[in-house]
C-alpha cells in the first residue's frame, strides 16, 4: 500500500494505540491544523462568491461523510440520502418555531430526530442487502418526498417552512461572513467524530461487516444491530448538514429534496472514495465546484459562436446535469477508488522521485 | 360505492399494468444474464419515444418506416452501451454498476431534455378513431393497440427463450457462466445481445405509451416503477415480472379509485406502489416467484 511506504524513515510502532492515531505523522497533523487555519482566512482575502462555496461544501460534506459511513465503511446502499437531508431541514426548523430551543441546539436536536427515521427505514436492511436495500431506500426516498409535500403541520406543505438564523450567545449570524466560521466549526467536528468513529470498536464492527457480514457475524459481530446503527449514525450526519442548509438559506422548501441530489451525495462519495473520510471532502469539493467550473467554462468560451447559440446557453442546466452523470460514470469506468486514491498516489510520486519503485 | 368508475380504471390498471410487466422483463432479462441492476431502464424508454419522433416528426417518416429505424436504432444504441459502459464494470462490486447505471440514467435524462426540449410532444395520429365501444366503455384504440402489442411481445418472449438458439444460449448462460462458457456459447455475444433485446422491447414500450401520453421525460418514471414490480415477482424471474406489474398497474389505480372517492389525498396512486415494495421487502424479500439465493461462506 501506499500509506506504508509514505511513512518517514525510523517511525516504527510499538503499540496499538500509536497505530491507529488520527494522523500517521506529526507533520501530517501540523499540516491539517495549518489547512484549517488557512481555510479560516477565505473570507478576508476572498470574495463573497468563495464564502458562499465554502459554506455549500462544508454542509453538502458533513453530510455526504454520513453517507459514506454508510456506504464506504458498512457496505450498505443508500439510494434515498437527499430525503434525510430534507428530513434534518424540516426538523430543525420545526424543533426550533414551535418549541422556541436555540437553534444551536436544535441542529443536533433534528440530527437525532433523522436518526430516528433513518433507523426506521433501516429496518428493512436488518434483513436485506445489496440491491435490495438500494431499491429499499429508493422507495424511502419517495415516501419521504411525498411526506414533505403532505405533513402540513411539519413541513409547511408546498409553501415550505422559515427557518431561523443561528444565534450564537445572542449573537444573530445573519452574513455569510459570520456563518462561515459556524460552517467550518460544524465540518471540523463532524469530520474529527467521523474520523474518530473509525478507530473505535463500533467503526471496525463497520468494517468487518462490509468486508464480509457472513464472516463478521461468525466473529461475534451483531449485523442487525450494527447495520441500524450505521443508518442512524449516516442519517444523523444527513439531518445535521440537512438543518444547517435550513438555517443558511432561511427557508425550506420541498422541492429541493429530489432523488438528483440523492444521486450527487453518492456521486460525492464515489468521486472522493468509498471508505475514505478525507475523499469525502475531496469529493464534495469536486462535486460542488463542477457546475460552477462549467458555468464559468461556457461563459469564457462564448467568444465563439457556437458556445454563445441559445442552444447551449438555454440547455446549461441540462448540459450541468449530464456532467454530473458523466463524471460519475467515467470515475467509475477510470478510478474506481476515486480522488483519496490519485491523491495518494501523487503523494508517493513526489515522495520517492526519482526511485519510484 | 362508483362500480363503474372502479370497472374503467381497473380495466386501465390491467393495459398500464401488462406494459409495466413488458418493461419489468427487459429488466429482468438484463438482471438474470447478466447481473446488473438497471436503474436506466426508464430512459430506454425516453430515447425509444424521442427517436421515433424524431423520425416520425421532423424527417416525416411514414410510422412502419420510422417504427423500424428506431428498432434499429436501439438495438445498435443497446449493444455499444453494454460494450462502451458496462463491460469494464463486469466483476466491479456492486455499488459500482448501480451508480454507473444511475449515472447513464441522469445522463440521458439530461441529454433529452436538452436536445428535444422539456415539453411535452405528441405523434402525428396513427389510428382513425379516438376510442371505441366495449362492454359499455370507452376504451383509447392506442390503448387497446399497446395491450395487443404487449401481449404480441410477452409470446414472443416465450418463444424466443423456448425455441430459438439464441434464447437458450441465454438461459444457459443465466444459469452458469462457466459452464455456458466452456460448451461454446460466447458470453460476450450473449451480454451485448441481452442489453440489445432489452434496450429494443422498452424502446418499443416507450412508443406505445408515447402515442398514449404524449413523449416527455415523464417516461422515465416506468424506470422507477418497475422496481416495485420486480421485487414483487421476484428480481430474477420473467414470469414474475409480468405478474408483478400487472399487479402493480391495478393496484395504482385502485389507489386512486380509493383516493379520488374517500380519502382525497392527491397522489396516493403514485406513491402507494412504493409502501408496498417496503412491505414486501420486510416479509418475502425475494418476491413471489424469486429464487433466495443460499450464500456459503
Amino acid at each position: 500500500m501506499a500509506g506504508f511506504s509514505m511513512r518517514p524513515c525510523g517511525d516504527f510502532r510499538t503499540t496499538y494505540r500509536q497505530d491507529t492515531r488520527i494522523y500517521d505523522t506529526t507533520y501530517i497533523r501540523n499540516a491539517a491544523i495549518l489547512g484549517i487555519l488557512a481555510v479560516a482566512m477565505i473570507p478576508f482575502v476572498l470574495d463573497g462568491y468563495y464564502v458562499n462555496l465554502f459554506i455549500q461544501i462544508s454542509y453538502f460534506a458533513i453530510a455526504a461523510l454520513g453517507l459514506n459511513i454508510l456506504v464506504g465503511f458498512t457496505g450498505q446502499i443508500s439510494l434515498g440520502h437527499a430525503a434525510f437531508f430534507g428530513f434534518g431541514a424540516f426538523a430543525s426548523a420545526w424543533i426550533n418555531n414551535t418549541t422556541g430551543i436555540p437553534v444551536l441546539l436544535s441542529i443536533p436536536l433534528a440530527g437525532l430526530m433523522t436518526a430516528a427515521v433513518g433507523m426506521l427505514f433501516g429496518l428493512p436492511a436488518a434483513r436485506i442487502k445489496g440491491l435490495y436495500l438500494a431499491i429499499a431506500t429508493l422507495a424511502a426516498q419517495f415516501i419521504l418526498e411525498d411526506f414533505f409535500a403532505r405533513a402540513e403541520w411539519f413541513t409547511g406543505g408546498s409553501y415550505g417552512a422559515a427557518a431561523n438564523p443561528i444565534n450564537v450567545f445572542g449573537y444573530e449570524i445573519l452574513d455569510d461572513f459570520s456563518f462561515f466560521y459556524v460552517s467550518l466549526f460544524f465540518l471540523v467536528l463532524m469530520y474529527l467524530l467521523g474520523t474518530n468513529l473509525m478507530r473505535t470498536r463500533d467503526g471496525r464492527a463497520f468494517v468487518a461487516v462490509r468486508d464480509h457480514y457472513l464472516s463478521a457475524e461468525i466473529m461475534g459481530i451483531n449485523l442487525t444491530k450494527y447495520r441500524l446503527m450505521s443508518f442512524a449514525i449516516s442519517s444523523f450526519y444527513a439531518g445535521v448538514g440537512g438543518a444547517m442548509y435550513g438555517h443558511y438559506l432561511g427557508f425550506v422548501s420541498a422541492e429541493g429534496f429530489t432523488i438528483l441530489l440523492s444521486i450527487q451525495f453518492l456521486g460525492m462519495i464515489i468521486i472522493g472514495g468509498l471508505g475514505s473520510v478525507k475523499g469525502t471532502l475531496m469529493g464534495t469539493v469536486f462535486m460542488v465546484l463542477l457546475p460552477e467550473v462549467m458555468e464559468s467554462g461556457v461563459s469564457a468560451l462564448s467568444v465563439f459562436e457556437w458556445a454563445s447559440s441559445t442552444a447551449v446557453t438555454d440547455g446549461l442546466a441540462y448540459i450541468k446535469e449530464m456532467a454530473i452523470g458523466l463524471a460519475i460514470i467515467l470515475f467509475l469506468i477510470f478510478e474506481p477508488d476515486g480522488l483519496a486514491h490519485r491523491w495518494q498516489q501523487i503523494r508517493a510520486y513526489w515522495k520517492l522521485y526519482p526511485f519510484s519503485y | 360505492m362508483n362500480f363503474e368508475l372502479l370497472f374503467q380504471l381497473l380495466l386501465n390498471g390491467l393495459i398500464v399494468g401488462t406494459l409495466y410487466g413488458v418493461v419489468a422483463m427487459c429488466f429482468v432479462l438484463i438482471y438474470k444474464s447478466t447481473q446488473i441492476v438497471n436503474f436506466a431502464q426508464g430512459e430506454f424508454l425516453l430515447i425509444g419515444a424521442w427517436v421515433c419522433y424524431a423520425f416520425l416528426v421532423e424527417m416525416s417518416m411514414p410510422f412502419w418506416l420510422g417504427f423500424l429505424f428506431t428498432l434499429l436504432f436501439m438495438m445498435a444504441f443497446g449493444i455499444i452501451l453494454q460494450m462502451v459502459v458496462l463491460r469494464p464494470m463486469i466483476g466491479e462490486p456492486i455499488i459500482s454498476v448501480i451508480m454507473v447505471t444511475i449515472g447513464l440514467s441522469i445522463f440521458f435524462q439530461a441529454a433529452t431534455k436538452w436536445i428535444f426540449g422539456a415539453t411535452t410532444a405528441t405523434y402525428p395520429q396513427v389510428f382513425e378513431t379516438r376510442s371505441i365501444n366495449l362492454l359499455g366503455m370507452q376504451i383509447e384504440t392506442a390503448y387497446i393497440m399497446s395491450f395487443v402489442i404487449s401481449l404480441f411481445i410477452m409470446a414472443g418472449f416465450y418463444w424466443f427463450f423456448k425455441y430459438s438458439k439464441l434464447g437458450l444460449a441465454m438461459r444457459a448462460t443465466a444459469f452458469d457462466q462457466q459452464v455456458a462458457q466452456s460448451l461454446g456459447i460466447s458470453v460476450k455475444t450473449v451480454f451485448a445481445m441481452s442489453w440489445a433485446i432489452s434496450a429494443l422491447v422498452s424502446g418499443i414500450a416507450g412508443i406505445v405509451i408515447g402515442m398514449v401520453n404524449g413523449v416527455s421525460s415523464a417516461l422515465s418514471v416506468i424506470g422507477i416503477k418497475v422496481f416495485p414490480a420486480v421485487i414483487l415477482g421476484g428480481l430474477d424471474s420473467i414470469v414474475g415480472a409480468i405478474v408483478g406489474g400487472v399487479i402493480i398497474g391495478l393496484l395504482e389505480n385502485t389507489a386512486e379509485f380509493v383516493d379520488g372517492q374517500y380519502l382525497n389525498w392527491g397522489n396516493l396512486f403514485s406513491i402507494a406502489p412504493f409502501y408496498v415494495l417496503i412491505i414486501i421487502l420486510c416479509i418475502k424479500p425475494y418476491g413471489l416467484f424469486g429464487t433466495k439465493d443460499i450464500e456459503r461462506i
